[in-house]
Formats: structure tokens, C-alpha cells, sequence
């Protein structure tokens, strides 16, 4: 096979699997506004918080430690232990449930029957908040987040696909941190999809995402419905900060992965799950595809940011509520 | 009697108001918070605890104490544009604005107003030519200094012959990151190595494509012109594709800790550009365990000591503070105007005697600014990470540029800048 081809199908398969780190990021924006309305500007952020909390029990970092010092002239460094990764997960989502119930109680609470605008703005507000707490309780130094995921090519893909081509051509790679990745962004849908379908909690959600007013006619409680939903989004953006902090350190740029799914969006819809996934393979393969076939030769490179865009638009054009939302039908 | 004692108190309270009002004002551009905050803290603390230091040990420069006027740009221009505004007023003597899209917006307008700026290894290269930025400074070296002394190493690497060789440059995609393009462009035609051009959008979090493409291509080195995430995720993605870390080499703004420790031990071996000493094994230090952090007056948490960001802004502070001194001589004076600071500036001459009494001894090259030369001799150093010790070590002498090809495109920017801006050339 010419290596073009297998270097442009390597393109391909590392844009789809950079598209399930998108998706990751894009499932908590999509959990949150199908029950609620809401678009959570903050879901960034969430990721960075979470990730950032992680860190912190791992490393068994005292919780604002710098203002404890600077306050009572302590020299506080740390509780001097390091906790197991897995119980430190276990602990962050507990964290990112109680951050979900003080959202609802502190903010959303206030807000019902508020315009969608307004909700909208509350979440700008809380994305703003949520980084300068992240930064008092845990510090703005960079991270490393090792919670044992592999990292680097994969040597078996590498040497089992090195024959396909001919001297320029080493084997396929892919990292093993994005095949641990789509493997937790496939486990998360099932779980989600299993969740909605076969629980009580799950089924309510999708009552209060098809009618609030018939769900709460019905005795679901929107505010439980909203703790729940905000915290899944929590966890969803708990396991998107460990992918990409492990790639990057956690720091505070992290919260601008929320970028990476805005087209994702667009494309997938704002209401759907397999969406979000969807949605994330085509605007990752797209564009890395580009960038590979006219973007780097033809274009000078760094097209990946403003193609995803584009991509989006033109689903747009065609199918507004993106490729799986709900059409929305408003009979007068 | 009555009017000769209410002469005197009215005279001892105005000398007392003036001694209280003479200081010397600084403001620092600052970046705590933001995406960019990881290397904006060392930064802002390396300066201000050196000011600290003189102000708490020397009673300040010439004993005349030093006020920060700290403003929080978040590496966001218009912010910095703001800071100016804000603080221009307070008798500012010097602008380090800490990025190079604020040292654009500002040169027209400090240029305008008088006040000098200090871009340290960062923002417009051509304003080296004094004769056309009057206002702007940028020693001891810049981009496209960095560029060629890269280059110059490389070469010395492989005893003086690079053609054939490729090398890719892995860039951030705005005006910071293009900076080198030109310079490698023209050295690559000089020296007959190929040039690869890789361009990362902001912030750089993604970067799969570009080094992709590095594995196809396999280039024989890759430099690199980034800042923040960019950095980390380059170095984690270059050992994602076994790409010898030896061979990778970052300009000093992807050279620091946060930018190589993400990564642990994959980042072994990695290179990048330096202006001035690394660690801590400098006497200054010491004075600024004593007077500052065991005073509880360091900036930060005093956990970024001697790490490369916080050298960096010592060594800024220091040359700020030569400066002064310099203008303080110059003009006899102890109450230094922004116009005074920038002949200060223009006249600065860095001597290892100078050094030496800082606490800094060979921190950086010895250098002398002129008034047509504003950007000093442009020497940089190699330095390599260790990860198993968690340090950096300068593995060169300051190495200088090439003289010959970096001063003709300074004088063609420069030159092309005067002539849209209709400057008058000076230093005649």
C-alpha cells in the first residue's frame, strides 16, 4: 500500500481517537442542558477542577494551604501521605457531588423559571468563581497527574503494521492513553445509556429532559433530578481532566478544552449522547484528515482549531439541530 | 518669631513630604491567574522579591526604596493595554510588559509618552536599532539571536557542516511564535539545511497532527518557540513518538520546570535556550532567604527560588536596577524622571564586577548598550533537563549569534518600520 494512504489512514485513526477526548469533554455540556436547558459554561472548568482535586488528595495537599499560611503564618505543606489513585478518584467524584449540590442550592435553586440567558450567565459566573477557588484551594503551579495510565505509542500497533508500507513508513501509531481513553469514554455511554434506560433515577431524568412541568406533575423533584445530573456531569468531567491532564499536567489551561467541544456540539446536537460521540469522531478525524491532506502542505499547518468550526457550520446549514438533537416543533 | 517657627515647620514638613514621595516606581505586568499563570508566577515573584531584597537590605537603590505597582494582565493584551493606562500615571520608570502581543501594543504609546520599555528576550525583535525605537529596549538578546545561536550550536554539534540536515521548528501560531521564522530561513540557505515549518493554535493542547508529521518527516532536530501548555504537551507528545529528547531544543520561554516535569522521565535529555544562570548556587539567594522569605515578604509561597522563571525576573530586576543606578549617575540625581531611566538604560554597561556585587557572579554575559544598539550582544547559553534530579544545567559557555545575518534583518525591519511610521532616525 503507498504510505500516503497508510499515512492518511494513520491521520484518520488519531483523529478519531483525539475525537473521543473531544466527546468526553462534549458529554458533560450535553448531560446537563438535556435535563436542564442549561448550557453550562463552567463545564471547562469543571474538568479542571476535578482534575485538580485529584491531584491534590493523590499528593495529600492541604486545601488552601497558601491562604492558610499567608493568613496564620503556618508553613503548611502538605498532610505528608500520598493517597492510592483509586481512592483518590473515589473521594474526588464525592467532591464534585457536593460541588453539584451546592450549585443547585446556591445558584440554581435561585434561578428557576428564570430565561434560558440568565441561567447561561449564572454558569459564566460560576466557570469564573470555580477557577479562582480552584486556584485558592489547590495552588496554580503545574501538576503531573500520573494515575498509572500508559502513555506513548504503542510498540505491538507499531510493529504489527509496519509491513503494510515500505521504508518511510514505521507502523501506525497510536497512544495508548488514547486507546485507554475511548475504552473509558465507551464504558461511560453504556453506563450512561443503562442508567437512563433500566434505573428509576434515569428514567426520571429523561422525564424532566422531555417535560419539566409534566415531570414535576408526576412528583419528580427537579431539584433532585438537577443534583443528579450535574453530578454525572462532575464525574464525566472528572474522568475528561485525567485524560487530557495526564497528557498536559494539570494547569490551568485545561479549562480551554471546553473549546475542543463546542464544534462537537454543533455537530452532534446539544440533546444527544451517542451525539456527543458521534460528534466527536467526525469533527477529530475531519479535522486531522484536513490538516494532513491541505492543511500542512497547502496552508501552512494550524488548521485544526478554525476547520472543526467549519465543520460544524456546514452540519449546521443542513441539519440545524445537529446530526442527532431534537428538532424542535412549536405549534402555535 | 511667631512666622519663623511656622516657616520652619512648614519647610521641615515639606522636606519630609518630599523625602517620604521619592521612590522609585516599577510596574510589574503580572500574570498570577489565567491559562499562562504557571510561568507568570515565577516570574512576577523572582521580580518582585528582588526589589524586595534591595528595598530591605540597602534601604532600597542609592537608598532610595522601590514601589511595585503590581497590575494583572492575564497574559491578555487588552488587559496590558489597560495596566499602562492605570498605571503610567504614578511615575512609572520602566515597562516590562512579559508579552510580546502588550510590547507591540505599548511601543507606540510608551514611545509617545516617554517611557521606556524593557522587553527582555521577548517582544519586537528589531527594536534592537536604537536609532529608530528611541523608547524600546530588548538586551540582552532576542528571537532572532536565539534563533541563530541554535543554529550555532547545532552546528558546533555537528562539527560545522548542517547540510543536508533537516530542522523542524515547532512554533506557536502568532506573532511570538513566527518570530525565528525569518531568521532560520535565511541561515537555512546560509548553512543548506532544510527548514520544517510546524505551526500549534493556541493554547496547544492538541498537538497530534504536527508530531505526526515530525515522525513522518523525522527530522534531525526540532526547535521549538512556544509558551504555556504548548510546551508540556510538545515534550510529552515528542516522547510519545521516541523523538531523542537530546535533539530537541526549546527557545528560554519552553525551558522552564513546568514545562519538562509533566512529563518525568520521558523529558530526560531535553534542551533549551538560556540568557542568564540557572539554579540556585548564587550568593543573591541567600540574601533573599534572609531578607526576604524569613521575613515573610516573599511574593509567593518562596517555593519558586531559583527555578529558571524566577531567575529569569532576577535577572531582569537586576538590570533594571543597574539602570537606574546608571541614570542616577548620569543625571546627579537620586529623583529619576522615565526620560532619565532611558538614558540610564541606554548607557547601561553590565561588567561581572557588577555581577559579583549583586550576589550574581557570571549569572549572565557582560554586555554594554548603546544608542544604537539596544539590544545587547544577544549571547545565549544550551541548557539540559535531568530528570532524575529534577534540574537544569547550562551545558555551554553564552554562545554569540551570527552577527552578520541577524543585524541585516534588524536593520530591515527596523528601518521599514521607520520609514511607515515616519521616524526620524537618531544617534547621529
Amino acid at each position: 500500500m503507498p504510505d500516503q494512504v497508510l499515512f492518511a489512514m494513520e491521520a484518520a485513526i488519531n483523529g478519531l481517537m483525539a475525537g473521543v477526548l473531544y466527546a468526553l469533554v462534549a458529554l458533560g455540556f450535553v448531560l446537563i442542558f438535556k435535563s436542564s436547558g442549561i448550557f453550562n459554561y463552567a463545564q471547562g472548568v469543571f474538568a479542571l477542577f476535578a482534575a485538580l482535586t485529584l491531584v491534590g488528595i493523590m499528593e495529600g495537599q492541604v486545601p488552601f494551604q497558601h491562604l492558610i499560611n499567608a493568613i496564620f503564618g503556618t508553613e503548611l505543606h502538605g498532610f505528608g501521605w500520598e493517597t492510592p489513585a483509586i481512592l483518590a478518584v473515589v473521594l474526588t467524584v464525592g467532591v464534585m457531588v457536593v460541588l453539584a449540590i451546592a450549585v443547585e442550592r446556591l445558584i440554581l435553586r435561585h434561578l428557576v423559571n428564570q430565561p434560558d440567558i440568565i441561567l447561561f450567565m449564572a454558569t459564566i459566573g460560576l466557570a469564573y468563581f470555580m477557577e479562582g477557588f480552584g486556584d485558592l484551594m489547590w495552588g496554580a503551579d503545574i501538576k503531573k497527574l500520573d494515575v498509572g495510565l500508559p502513555q506513548g505509542g504503542s510498540f505491538w500497533i507499531e510493529e504489527n503494521t509496519a509491513w503494510l508500507g515500505g521504508d518511510g513508513f514505521y507502523g501506525f501509531f497510536i497512544d495508548r492513553l488514547d486507546i485507554v481513553a475511548t475504552i473509558a469514554a465507551a464504558i461511560l455511554v453504556i453506563g450512561l445509556t443503562a442508567f437512563s434506560q433500566f434505573t428509576k433515577q434515569g428514567r426520571a431524568l429523561r422525564a424532566v429532559a422531555d417535560d419539566h412541568q409534566a415531570a414535576l406533575s408526576v412528583g419528580i423533584s427537579l431539584r433532585f433530578i438537577w443534583v443528579l445530573v450535574w453530578s454525572i456531569a462532575g464525574i464525566v468531567a472528572l474522568v475528561a481532566g485525567i485524560m487530557w491532564g495526564s497528557k498536559s499536567g494539570v494547569q490551568f489551561s485545561l479549562s480551554l478544552i471546553a473549546l475542543k467541544a463546542l464544534p462537537v456540539l454543533m455537530l452532534g446536537g446539544f440533546t444527544s449522547i451517542p451525539g456527543a460521540i458521534v460528534g466527536g469522531l467526525i469533527i477529530g478525524m475531519g479535522e486531522k484528515l484536513f490538516e494532513f491532506l491541505i492543511g500542512a502542505p497547502f496552508l501552512g499547518g494550524a488548521t485544526e482549531n478554525w476547520f472543526a468550526y467549519v465543520l460544524a457550520l456546514l452540519f449546521l446549514v443542513f441539519r440545524p439541530q445537529g446530526l442527532f438533537g431534537d428538532k424542535i416543533i412549536e405549534r402555535v | 518669631m511667631k512666622l519663623k517657627l511656622v516657616t520652619m515647620a512648614l519647610a521641615t514638613a515639606l522636606t519630609a513630604g518630599s523625602a517620604v514621595a521619592q521612590e522609585l516606581v516599577l510596574p510589574w505586568m503580572s500574570y498570577r491567574t489565567g491559562p499562562y499563570a504557571v510561568g507568570g508566577i515565577p516570574l512576577a515573584d523572582g521580580y518582585t522579591d528582588y526589589f524586595t531584597l534591595l528595598n530591605e537590605r540597602d534601604g532600597g537603590i542609592n537608598g532610595v526604596p522601590v514601589r511595585l505597582v503590581n497590575c494583572e494582565t492575564g497574559y491578555n493584551t487588552e488587559k496590558g493595554v489597560e495596566c499602562y493606562e492605570s498605571t503610567k500615571g504614578e511615575g512609572a520608570l520602566v515597562y516590562q510588559p512579559l508579552s510580546t502581543g502588550i510590547t507591540y501594543q505599548l511601543i507606540p504609546k510608551a514611545t509617545a509618552d516617554g517611557i521606556p520599555i524593557h522587553s527582555m528576550g521577548y517582544g519586537r525583535t528589531s527594536a534592537a536599532n536604537g536609532k529608530v525605537f528611541k523608547n524600546v529596549f530588548n538586551y540582552p538578546t532576542n528571537y532572532w539571536q536565539a534563533a541563530s545561536v541554535a543554529v550555532n550550536y547545532l552546528l558546533d554539534e555537528n562539527g560545522g557542516d548542517l547540510s543536508g540536515k533537516t530542522i523542524a521548528l515547532v512554533y506557536h501560531n502568532s506573532a511570538y511564535g513566527k518570530e525565528p521564522i525569518r531568521t532560520l530561513e535565511e541561515l537555512s540557505k546560509k548553512h543548506g539545511f532544510n527548514l520544517s515549518l510546524l505551526a500549534v493554535d493556541h493554547p496547544g493542547q492538541e498537538q497530534k497532527s504536527q508530531w505526526l508529521q515530525i515522525r513522518r518527516e523525522r527530522p534531525d532536530y526540532v526547535l521549538m518557540w512556544g509558551w504555556g501548555v504548548m510546551n508540556q504537551v510538545a515534550i510529552q507528545e515528542a516522547a510519545n513518538i521516541r523523538f531523542p529528547m537530546e535533539n530537541f531544543i526549546g527557545v528560554w520561554w519552553s525551558g522552564a520546570e513546568a514545562d519538562v516535569i509533566p512529563a518525568g522521565d520521558a523529558a530526560n535529555g531535553y534542551k533549551a535556550l538560556a540568557m542568564n544562570g540557572v539554579g540556585t548556587n548564587f550568593p543573591i539567594f541567600d540574601d533573599i532567604q534572609k531578607y526576604v522569605v524569613d521575613r515573610g515578604l516573599a511574593a509567593g509561597a518562596g517555593d519558586q527560588i531559583g527555578t529558571v522563571l524566577y531567575n529569569r525576573t532576577i535577572y531582569a530586576a537586576f538590570l533594571a536596577a543597574e539602570a537606574i543606578k546608571t541614570a542616577m549617575e548620569i543625571h546627579g540625581t537620586k529623583d529619576i524622571t522615565p526620560e532619565m531611566m532611558r538614558d540610564g538604560m541606554e548607557a547601561l554597561n553590565i561588567t561581572e564586577a557588577k555581577m559579583a556585587a549583586a550576589g550574581m557572579p557570571g549569572f549572565g554575559p557582560e554586555f554594554q548598550v548603546s544608542c544604537e544598539n539596544h539590544g545587547g550582544p544577544g549571547l545565549g547559553a544550551v541548557q539540559q533537563w535531568d530528570a532524575s534530579t529534577g534540574t537544569w544545567s547550562l551545558i555551554t559557555d553564552f554562545m554569540e549569534p551570527d552577527s552578520e545575518v541577524i543585524n541585516a534583518l534588524i536593520e530591515e525591519d527596523s528601518m521599514a518600520y521607520a520609514a511607515e511610521n515616519n521616524i526620524e532616525l537618531r544617534c547621529n
